[in-house]
């Protein structure tokens, strides 16, 4: 076991946990907007999919994975698009679209894919910013300060939707627009518009989060490779109860559990491939039948707001 | 009394109208995608009636029909009591494992006979079992089900793959597997087809069904249940535990479609095997209004499209996902028609007000005149 504990290994681990969790962050961070407002994102997986392969044909042709970033954000938000128009103008059924958006998101991902890229799978290059001085600590010198630029760049993301939501009166409209819209339609603010905002960001955020994992977690696209994630954010954002801090330290802790996966797997211990896989799954689940009582879901959440009903 | 019927006749036709024409929109639709990727829509088209119907293939239709038709009553159990439950795919494995791991055992222990029947129970019993906590968090706690039962469907599929690979695996193939039942030891077919009686089962429990949600007091009582839980609280029916028994009786159908897959069309279950059944049929069951009857035809159109289509898009050198494209854009113009219909029936604007509001202000602006409040 001592083997286990030298400063590459730590820094492996950081590495996975960190490849794990970013990808998470960012989904449950534009889900949580977009409950704030009211609207239940169930297309969540389906966005990050779109993200994730938009991300990876813009870095393949440009050579950038900042400009491939761009597009999995930009991507995320074409097919929020449709949540948008379907949802919040029209008021059609939120769970109907969530589990359209997923399976078009999974199909087209996957025909595109298997069309352009299944026999060639060309791979998407790094960069890695080498923080001065911090680079050269041990341990988390060649982990959390030789990431790359766009680690750096989610973070801050996330700790300015954290703000916005918290301290902002923009803020405040779109919570209102998810705890009492008729308040905020009351007080001359438009819940629509409100609503429409929460849901665009938070496409983005998807498209970021899946981009974040072709691009930075594996180099590629493969087809379905969020295997969940989305799902995860879903639940990520329900337990986190609207709060961005919290949502990060749940993230983490799945990152965690990914990387125990890789590294028991590493290990001479013959564990199942299987459990690693259902490893967050199994934690969720427990969280949620301890926690139950806590878990916060708005009393409008994924209902259509009209005005003058109640 | 002509106007009664006239009426009659053409809130029929209304009908068939609003479901029909979700898949033909969807249909075309996916066409001209075809012509976008440099494919032939025509061949397509024709390679899944061909693939799903002509010869003897409308049999491996009606074969691929007998899980989806049992797991689309399981779905239509529960959406009409307004619930949720998306966790089909590990509850369906569930089943799966446990008809396709002690079968080989049971049947050479017994006769055929009796261990499709304590198997069969088994699969029902254990895919109802999956839905017992997120069932129990709804009822107790009203935690969002769509949620928790996705999250157990994965650990599901993941015990699945446990238990092939650890506990029933066949040490006689590299494939991780369960051991393979005979092709004599499975369901009988139907004379004169290669179709196995599992179908006319299935079909019997629609029936079934069909009785018992729209002429029983249970069928009226889940209705009022699915309009209001409020009211029907109200009505003496007790929310929670019609919560538990919808959620038992959509996994256990779920169960039973395991069970007739695994004696009928399988006879093993195989590592990271998922055939996603339910994800599929979604729409159909909304078109078929919740009917298990109505769903019949709906279901035997999916199950030609899914058959043929495989083939078909091999043949075409397109993934076979793009069914799932097919299925989201029926989803997608089922709302839309579901919405504009509404919107005519009630004679109501088709734009909400302040979607109205918003347009109206460029076009008075493009226009010239003075917006008037």
């Amino acid at each position: 076991m001592n083997a286990l504990l030298t400063s590459a290994f730590i820094s492996a681990f950081i590495i996975a946990c960190i490849a794990g969790a970013m990808p998470l962050l960012l989904a449950a961070v534009g889900e949580t907007i977009g409950e704030q407002a009211g609207v239940l994102n169930l297309g969540i997986e389906g966005m990050m999919l779109v993200g994730a392969y938009v991300g990876y044909v813009v870095a393949l042709e440009s050579h950038s994975v900042w400009l491939g970033m761009l597009g999995g954000a930009i991507g995320g938000m074409m097919i929020s698009l449709v949540m948008l128009v379907l949802n919040v103008w029209l008021g059609l059924n939120q769970i109907v679209l969530g589990i359209a958006i997923t399976l078009a998101g999974r199909g087209v991902t996957s025909v595109l894919y298997e069309q352009n890229y299944s026999t060639t799978a060309p791979r998407v290059g790094l960069d890695r910013w080498q923080i001065p001085g911090l680079s050269q600590l041990p341990s988390v010198g060649t982990s959390i300060f030789s990431q790359s630029g766009l680690f750096w760049l989610a973070l801050v993301l996330a700790l300015a939707a954290s703000w916005f939501l918290r301290r902002s009166n923009w803020g405040l409209s779109i919570r209102a627009a998810g705890q009492k819209p008729s308040s905020l339609d009351a007080a001359g603010g438009s819940v629509m518009r409100t609503r429409s905002q929460a849901v665009l960001i938070g496409g983005i955020f998807s498209g970021l989060g899946g981009a974040y994992l072709s691009l930075l977690g594996t180099g590629a696209f493969t087809p379905f490779m969020t295997n969940g994630v989305g799902y995860i954010a879903i639940i990520v954002t329900m337990l986190a109860r609207g709060r961005i801090l919290w949502v990060a330290v749940v993230s983490v802790l799945y990152g965690v559990t990914v990387a125990v996966g890789t590294v028991l797997q590493l290990t001479s211990l013959n564990i199942p491939t299987d459990i690693i896989t259902m490893l967050p799954d199994i934690v969720i689940m427990v969280v949620l039948l301890v926690f139950a009582r806590s878990v916060y879901i708005s009393p409008v959440l994924g209902a259509p707001y009209a005005r003058g009903t109640r | 009394m002509a106007t009664n019927e006239q009426s009659a006749r053409k809130r029929a036709i209304d009908t068939v109208v609003r479901s029909v024409l979700p898949i033909i929109l969807a249909l075309i639709t996916a066409a001209l995608i075809l012509v976008a990727l440099g494919k032939d829509p025509l061949h397509f088209y024709g390679g899944v009636f061909e693939n799903g119907v002509l010869g003897a293939n409308w049999q491996h239709s009606l074969v691929m029909m007998t899980p989806l038709l049992l797991i689309a009553i399981a779905l239509i159990v529960v959406f009409r009591g307004q619930l949720w439950n998306l966790g089909y795919d590990g509850q369906f494995l569930l089943g799966a494992v446990a008809v396709g791991g002690l079968a080989p055992q049971l049947v050479a222990a017994t006769s055929p006979g009796v261990a499709y029947l304590i198997l069969t129970v088994a699969a029902i019993a254990v895919a109802a079992l999956w839905t017992i906590p997120p069932a129990w968090l709804k009822a107790r706690f009203g935690t969002n089900e769509i949620i928790t039962t996705l999250v157990m469907s994965t650990i599901g599929i993941g015990l699945t793959n446990i238990l092939v690979e650890y506990v029933f695996q066949d040490p006689g193939v590299i494939v991780p597997q369960t051991r393979a039942l005979d092709q004599s030891d499975m369901l009988p077919y139907i004379p004169g087809t290669h179709v196995h009686v599992g179908f006319i089962f299935a079909i019997v429990v629609a029936i079934v069904f069909q009785f018992i949600l729209s002429r029983t007091s249970f069928g009226l009582r889940l209705d009022v249940f699915g309009a209001s839980p409020k009211s029907a609280r109200h009505v003496g029916i007790n929310s929670r535990r019609m919560t538990i028994i919808l959620f038992l009786i959509s996994g256990g159908l779920i169960g039973l479609a395991a069970a007739m897959d695994i004696f009928g069309q399988w006879g093993y279950v195989r590592t990271n095997w998922n055939p996603a059944y339910g994800d599929t049929i979604m729409p159909f069951v909304f078109l078929a209004r919740l009917s298990p009857v109505g769903s019949i035809p709906f279901i035997a159109f999916y199950s030609v499209f899914a058959t043929g289509g495989t083939i078909a898009a091999q043949e075409s050198g397109i993934s076979v996902d793009f069914i799932k494209v097919i299925v989201a854009l029926i989803l997608i113009f089922m709302t839309i028609t579901e919405y504009v219909g509404t919107k005519r029936d009630l004679g109501q604007s088709y734009l909400p007000d302040e979607l109205k509001d918003a347009l109206r202000k460029p076009v008075a602006i493009i226009t010239g005149k003075r917006v008037t409040q």
